[in-house]
């Protein structure tokens, strides 16, 4: 009755990875460029904190005290006569990695605890209601009460300030685990025989990404924060050890005559957490076979 | 011309140009029309075809980054739409021009009794009339759309009506100020047969009361054959031909309205062939029924399968005929156990399909594939379509070159190119997505495919091929199918035999040419009576 003519209007196939790895990279958004250029100078100046200053960060100049930025001190001086700029650069190594390392547990707890209140209703109930239970508890006091349990290591405050985040990232990941089970596509997987686990891991997961990557680069500067807070109640790395947050809580006090302390950190602080948005969102993106630039909607 | 003075509507080579550049420059392109009062013109095209453009430029509610009207001319009763500016508009809209849209549901504020939602209008519209003219007006615009005990119904709340008293509703809303024109943008296609069929019968009531004109908005040939006036076929934004319906529908002149009656699926009466083979699929006494609503008052389970009966033969199509909640689709899910059935046998090639251990019930999983109803949410968006087809086979121990190479072979059956298996679905259309779910599941080479009203979200030409596929793929390959339906014609084309179904029970059943032409059972007949376009056949 009717002729084949759906052939006529078909995509061409094109390949899909043609052009180097430089290519895309300088095909990429300004936006995205910008921010990888200006998390990748962070960075660096947190690795090379020791080549980029000659001062060391925890040495005391007592005339140089809250002396305004200028040749001598590039950010200026704190309140004991240390030197900002170095202490903001060395600070930025412990404030990464808690950073990073917060935001890498969170993620992977959050996800894994996620998964397990969406694969049934059994276990939806049990998982929810312990998150539910940590989640009563303010985030802060939880951390210190670990800290203090522990003691004040690295690893200790990055694990201590990732599980009060856990839940978060939980109940986000359960939501989108929620709706997505429901789609017909996935319905489809299950007509196709397909296990459980798969069904999670290519159905599923995928649809976490966009979300999870959002929340993610939230709780890598919740972290940042809030181990200037641990550091603020004396639970934290001791005040004299530079982290960004320990930086600012010192100039906190001194604000009103010296603000260029909580300014250099704020700034490093602000930038990092902005790159690392803007970086997420562009990964975001990239994940969408919708926005990709290969594809064209006929 | 003598009436074109009288006309309500004057549309006049209008243009709506697209901002963005892309291989179309116009959604509607010289599109010249008339309405007149008491009269239905019906505005008819596939998706893309610019009619829902053409109506929204007449509201001025085109979204303007986008979509802009470029030149041209709309006079509503002499006035010129065009260049109203806001503040005329918002006294136009609701007033002068009223809109009726597909869903009831979503178009009412679940929040908001209906008496007060329809009461809303007029206040906003008439801040002169007080409080008792307004529950008097309401009351009596109940009534005009028939609704029966309006005092009650005016304080329920949307949910607490069927589809057809919502759309009574809306309508009710669209009449409150008896605007010169209504804008019913597929105001049926919502909605179950026999209640389409009743609101349309309200349209033509309606106008023999109100001087409105009305511009109806539909995909469905059959629903203009049963209301239109005028009838104006459109495709890619342009006006393809217009006239009285009894010139368009009887000798149409253009090809592609040649075309779009030819794919309109006629109530056939199939031959059918005896099937003495042993029951591939026999499902005796099967019985689901879902708990009360929290908080709703009575206690009783809602039954959605009720001692359901039916036998599949070999090769077989059986069509499952029936309206919103007759239990069409729950009997898809509880055959493939995505729902359990409370009772009842279900025995596919001998096996028990409700005591399946975990091995079997995969086993069987393969063997019956199911399609579903929207190609658009039924594909996985972020695999490729070579992923999606091969999952199966690859998941019952096929290596990923071998499936690959069979899902090529596929795609040619399908009506496909295979060098598109590494594109993603969004890059293609609800036809072709459509075929691809069909690829997808006769990867796994099933004896059964479950079909659940897997042609109804597709235009009519795309329907047309999709069910010509399912007939020459069944031919080829001889497999079983359950094709779940609301459409009554779509079924006479495609089943050997029908099943009719209503609150969960089978209330006829048999050969389709039997069916149709001696239905015995009271519903069944209003089922064959509610088929929009009587004409048409």
């Amino acid at each position: 009755m009717h002729t084949e003519t759906t052939n006529l209007n078909m995509p061409q196939a094109t390949s899909r990875r043609s052009g180097s790895l430089w290519r895309s990279f300088l095909s990429m958004n300004k936006l995205t460029l910008f921010s990888l250029l200006g998390l990748g100078l962070i960075v660096l100046s947190a690795l090379f904190a020791d080549v980029l200053s000659m001062y060391d960060p925890l040495q005391l100049y007592p005339r140089h005290r809250l002396q305004a930025p200028g040749a001598e001190h590039w950010f200026g001086a704190d309140a004991l006569g240390r030197d900002v700029f170095t202490r903001v650069l060395h600070g930025g190594r412990i404030s990464l990695l808690v950073g990073v390392g917060v935001a890498l547990i969170a993620a992977t707890g959050g996800v894994v605890v996620g998964l397990c209140a969406g694969i049934s209703r059994y276990t939806d109930g049990i998982v929810m209601r312990v998150m539910d239970g940590v989640m009563a508890i303010p985030g802060i006091l939880l951390a210190v009460a670990l800290v203090s349990l522990f003691g004040a290591s690295l690893t200790s405050i990055v694990i201590a300030i990732a599980i009060p985040e856990i839940p978060r990232v939980a109940r986000l990941l359960r939501s989108v685990v929620l709706t997505t089970r429901e789609e017909i596509y996935v319905k489809a997987a299950q007509g196709l025989g397909l296990p459980t686990y798969k069904i999670m891991w290519r159905h599923i997961l995928p649809s976490c990404i966009a979300p999870l990557v959002v929340q993610t680069t939230f709780v890598f500067a919740s972290a940042i924060l809030m181990e200037s807070v641990l550091g603020f109640l004396g639970v934290g790395f001791s005040a004299d050890v530079p982290t960004w947050g320990n930086v600012m809580a010192e100039g906190r006090a001194v604000f009103q005559r010296a603000p260029w302390m909580i300014l250099f950190a704020g700034l490093f602080l602000s930038v990092t957490v902005l790159t690392v948005n803007i970086l997420g969102d562009s990964l975001r993106d990239r994940l969408d076979p919708k926005l990709s630039k290969n594809s064209k909607v006929l | 011309m003598q009436e074109t003075h009288e006309a309500i509507l004057q549309v006049r080579n209008l243009h709506v140009c697209i901002a963005a550049e892309g291989s179309k420059k116009y959604a509607v392109k010289d599109v010249s029309f008339d309405v007149r009062p008491q009269e239905i013109v019906c505005l008819v095209g596939e998706s893309g075809s610019g009619k829902s453009v053409t109506a929204s430029s007449l509201m001025r509610l085109l979204p303007g980054e986008a979509l802009s009207i470029d030149s041209g001319s709309i006079l509503l009763e002499g006035e010129e739409i065009t260049r109203a500016n806001a503040e005329r508009l918002r006294a136009l809209r609701g007033n002068r021009i009223a809109m009726v849209f597909q869903e009831p549901l979503t178009a009412l504020n679940p929040v908001m009794r209906v008496g007060d939602q329809i009461a809303e209008v007029l206040r906003i519209h008439k801040p002169q009339m007080s409080d008792v003219d307004i529950a008097k007006r309401v009351q009596a615009l109940m009534v005009d759309v028939q609704l029966p005990d309006p005092v009650a119904m005016a304080q329920a709340f949307p949910f607490q009506l069927s589809g057809g008293q919502r759309q009574r509703i809306v309508i009710a809303m669209a009449l409150a100020l008896e605007p010169a024109l209504i804008i019913a943008d597929e105001p049926t296609t919502a909605l179950d047969v026999t209640t389409q069929a009743q609101i349309l019968r309200l349209f033509k009531e309606l106008l023999d009361r109100h001087r409105s004109g009305v511009l109806m908005i539909t995909h469905d040939l059959g629903v203009v054959a049963d209301v239109a006036d005028q009838v104006i076929v459109m495709r890619n934004g342009e006006l393809v031909e217009q006239g009285l319906p009894g010139k368009i529908l009887r000798a149409p002149e253009h090809p592609y309205t040649q075309m779009l009656l030819a794919a309109v699926p006629k109530l056939l009466s199939r031959s059918i062939q005896e099937n003495k083979a042993d029951p591939l699929l026999d499902v005796q006494g099967l019985r689901l029924s879902y708990p009360a609503r929290p908080g709703a008052t009575s206690k009783a389970r809602t039954v959605a399968l009720d001692s359901l009966s039916l036998t599949l033969g070999p090769g077989e199509v059986v069509g499952v005929v029936g309206e919103s909640g007759s239990g069409k689709s729950t009997l898809a899910r509880a055959l493939l156990r995505f729902e359990e059935a409370e009772g009842g046998t279900v025995r596919f090639e001998g096996m028990s399909v409700l005591e399946a251990s975990r091995a079997e019930l995969a086993r069987y999983r393969k063997r019956v594939q199911m399609i579903f109803q929207d190609p658009y949410k039924s594909l996985n968006p972020r695999r490729t379509v070579g992923q999606s087809i091969i999952e199966g086979p690859v998941q019952y121990g096929a290596s990923v070159k071998q499936a690959s190479e069979a899902a090529g072979e596929l795609m040619r059956l399908v009506g496909l190119d295979p060098s598109v298996l590494n594109r993603y679905p969004h890059e293609f259309s609800g036809g072709q997505r459509q075929r691809i779910c069909i690829a997808r599941a006769l990867a796994m080479e099933p004896a059964l495919i479950i079909a659940d009203e897997a042609v109804s979200a597709l235009d009519v030409s795309v329907q047309a091929q999709v069910l010509d596929l399912f007939e020459s793929l069944r031919k080829k390959l001889n497999f079983s199918m359950l094709f779940i339906t609301h459409d009554l014609r779509v079924a006479s084309n495609i089943c050997d035999s029908i099943i009719v179904m209503r609150k969960g029970q089978i209330v006829e059943q048999g050969p389709g040419a039997q069916l149709f032409a001696n239905p015995q059972h009271a519903y069944t007949k209003a089922l064959l009576d509610s088929v929009p376009g009587h004409a048409l056949a």
